[in-house]
């Protein structure tokens, strides 16, 4: 058994769309592997010490949440980012997402400062793109649900997560969605994202065993996930049905 | 066309409506007529002798202006939405259908609610909280909330405000009647997951609650800035919970203090009662119509409703964002825990196309004592992976999109003389309405008496 260390960053802001479900999804899925799941609240006072922790999860917040962290979060970024490159995974979705970029613009023109982890701006628009996305991906189809005013621009180097089979994705226009670096993912798909994408959250926790031991990710048992694919299917049918854009 | 031959051809088409069976025939109408003439409306609304009351609330607005609605009763002929069409065009036919009407009491959707009170020009207002919902629909909560400053700071003084002191966010949009409550004994010990405005409006520094009755709503003070909670001209104290069956409180008024006797269960619906009596007031009602009117009432459509079936009766609680969701629970665990369930998950644009929002329900309390849950409605599946994931075991789950089938299941599983305990959300609550009427197990609720 191993217990992956989880470092959950501002629980009590970033936490609009059920990011909680995410972190249930780490914990069962972990348990049911012989694992254990260890979350620890990283809030505005507590430091970010590299090496601790081995998945780091960022959520979404309203504007204003996100704004009350951004700075304190931005004052985290060395850390943060010597996290990650010592092999940390990390998921951010959404609100989190976009603060772990340069920076974001937001809807009454204030500027959040990021952190400069995913190379990509963030400004945030006049509308919203709401609804249901369909993204092929490395890992595999991936169905979620998306509600945001940013529009994301990836450096022309940076790693999507996934093309846009059905819905918006980072800015309605380039058909990419999220970003990938080293072992984190951004995301502005939620639902919540993982319980009908195990095998993302199955990516994650390998990642971040692989972290922990220093060696490769090992391979998972797989896991009984006929309603995880059921709950997918359904998802995926409404981004073709009326996803945002095709 | 002049009003009146615009009147009669709309309300031609309600009955229309009807017979056709498209539903209760409320929203047709009005939308006709607000092609016909934008204005009618305002017009209709400026016939009203008594001139009209709005009620707007993320949760609570059906039975709060259902309440409301019971105590004016004696002294008013109503123009009244009972059946919860709130938007612009529910309005109209509201009005439309209410000839004799004397006083309009409005119920309006929170997006609506700029709107209809730039047209209306109501003499009360009645604002009762906001709780994340839809996020899809209506936007950030702070969106919502801004819209209604605005919206509350075009009304000329003489309009009367109520407002909920204990919601952060409406409670400091005015200097109103301010209502809540006043019982640190039923609160809760700390801030529920889902509790939304938990930072300081002013400086958003988090704030000390000394006591957090439902959500975020409770008795807060900003330990940095002072921003606190305004002092209640209208309040609930001495609150008494009994289980699924009712409460009771002591209304406390610049008049005096009364024991309410409620026939409704929860401290949500403590809050809609207090707002009640406080709008009740503000339109000229006494204390005693008050605490009559409160005494009779029983359930607005569909909100919590027993219907007897075959020697068991159905038990259905609505459900629609997690603040009222985790209210259902509580009120279901305290009184006596069901064993089976069953919850209806649509995703229509009035259920809310995201549903994400069933993660932030604290559905555990109930889990913790079920036998089997049977996931029903449009998106049953991701409902299963909420009680999956939330530790219910595999077996005990049952997915059945379709609601006649779920509604057959829970029922078969029930023993005869309980109870089975329907939680839908607000598509999932019409058609199974629906169904449960077509058996003829209960009226629609159309025919039902006001």
């Amino acid at each position: 058994m191993t217990t992956i260390r989880v470092g959950h960053l501002y629980p009590d802001y970033l936490n609009i769309y059920a990011d909680r479900g995410n972190i249930a999804v780490f914990a069962r899925r972990a348990s049911w592997r012989g694992h254990e799941l260890e979350v620890d609240a990283i809030g505005m006072d507590d430091a970010i010490v590299p090496g601790s922790h081995d998945l780091y999860y960022v959520g979404g917040g309203q504007d204003r949440e996100q704004f009350l962290v951004a700075e304190n979060l931005a004052a985290k970024a060395a850390p943060l980012l010597e996290a990650v490159e010592g092999g940390a995974a990390l998921l951010a979705v959404c609100g989190g997402y976009q603060l772990l970029g340069r920076g974001y613009r937001g809807f009454h023109g204030e500027d959040m400062p990021g952190v400069g982890l995913f190379p990509l701006e963030t400004v945030a628009g006049d509308t919203r793109m709401i609804g249901d996305v369909l993204l092929e991906t490395d890992l595999g189809p991936i169905a979620g649900f998306e509600n945001h005013a940013g529009r994301t621009r990836l450096d022309p180097d940076a790693q999507p997560l996934g093309r846009v089979v059905a819905g918006f994705g980072n800015d309605g226009e380039s058909g990419f969605e999220g970003c990938r670096v080293r072992r984190a993912i951004g995301t502005y798909l939620h639902g919540p994202l993982l319980p009908r994408n195990p095998h993302l959250a199955d990516w994650l926790l390998a990642e971040a065993l692989a972290h922990r031991s220093g060696g490769e990710p090992p391979e998972l048992a797989p896991l009984r996930d006929e309603l995880e694919s059921q709950a997918r299917r359904v998802s995926a049918e409404r981004a073709h049905a009326r996803g945002g854009r095709r | 066309m002049r009003l009146a031959a615009e009147i009669a051809a709309a309300r031609a088409v309600a009955g229309l409506s009807r017979l056709v069976g498209a539903g209760a025939g409320m929203t047709v109408p009005g939308k006709l007529l607000s092609k016909l003439d934008p204005g009618a409306i305002d017009k209709l609304a400026a016939r009203l002798p008594a001139g009209a009351a709005v009620v707007s609330a993320t949760n609570g607005k059906t039975t709060t202006s259902a309440m409301t609605a019971e105590i004016l009763r004696p002294r008013f002929r109503l123009a009244h939405n009972r059946t919860g069409a709130n938007l612009v065009s529910g309005v109209a036919s509201t009005l439309l259908a209410s000839g004799g009407a004397e006083l309009g009491l409005l119920e309006v959707d929170e997006g609506a609610l700029p709107e209809v009170m730039r047209r209306v020009q109501p003499r009360a207002v009645l604002l009762g909280n906001l709780f994340r919902d839809q996020l899809d629909r209506y936007g950030e909560l702070e969106l919502v909330a801004e819209r209604w400053r605005a919206a509350v700071d075009a009304l000329p003084q003489s309009t009367l405000v109520v407002l909920n002191a204990d919601d952060p966010q409406v409670g400091s949009l005015g200097t109103g009647i301010h209502y809540g409550l006043d019982d640190p004994a039923v609160a809760r010990h700390s801030l529920q997951h889902a509790a939304d405005s938990k930072y300081c409006i002013r400086c958003g520094t988090p704030y000390d609650y000394a006591a957090a009755y439902v959500g975020h709503l409770g008795d807060y003070r900003c330990p940095a800035c002072g921003h606190a909670r305004p002092p209640l001209q209208i309040a609930a104290r001495s609150i008494e919970l009994h289980g699924l069956e009712r409460a009771a409180f002591d209304l406390v008024t610049p008049e005096g203090t009364r024991r309410v006797e409620l026939a409704l269960p929860g401290l949500y619906n403590v809050y809609n009662a207090v707002g009640a009596a406080a709008l009740a007031r503000a339109l000229g009602a006494s204390l005693d119509e008050v605490v009559d009117g409160l005494g009779r009432f029983s359930a607005a459509f569909g909100r919590f409703e027993r219907i007897p079936v075959d020697g068991k009766q159905l038990l259905f609680l609505l459900i629609k964002n997690p603040a009222g969701a985790n209210e259902a629970v509580r009120t279901l665990v305290e009184g006596r825990p069901p064993r089976i369930v069953v919850v209806a998950l649509n995703d229509a644009i009035a259920d809310g196309r995201d549903v994400s929002w069933i993660w932030d329900v604290d559905f555990e309390p109930l889990l913790e004592g079920l036998d089997r849950v049977v996931a029903a409605g449009d998106r049953a599946a991701e409902l299963a992976l909420r009680f999956k994931y939330g530790g219910l075991y595999d077996a005990a789950i049952e997915v059945q999109p379709d609601l006649a089938r779920a509604l057959d299941s829970g029922l078969e599983l029930t023993p005869d003389g309980e109870e089975l305990v329907v939680l839908p959300t607000y598509t999932a609550m019409l058609a199974l309405q629906r169904i449960v009427a077509d058996r003829g197990l209960a009226k629609r609720y159309w025919e039902r008496a006001a």
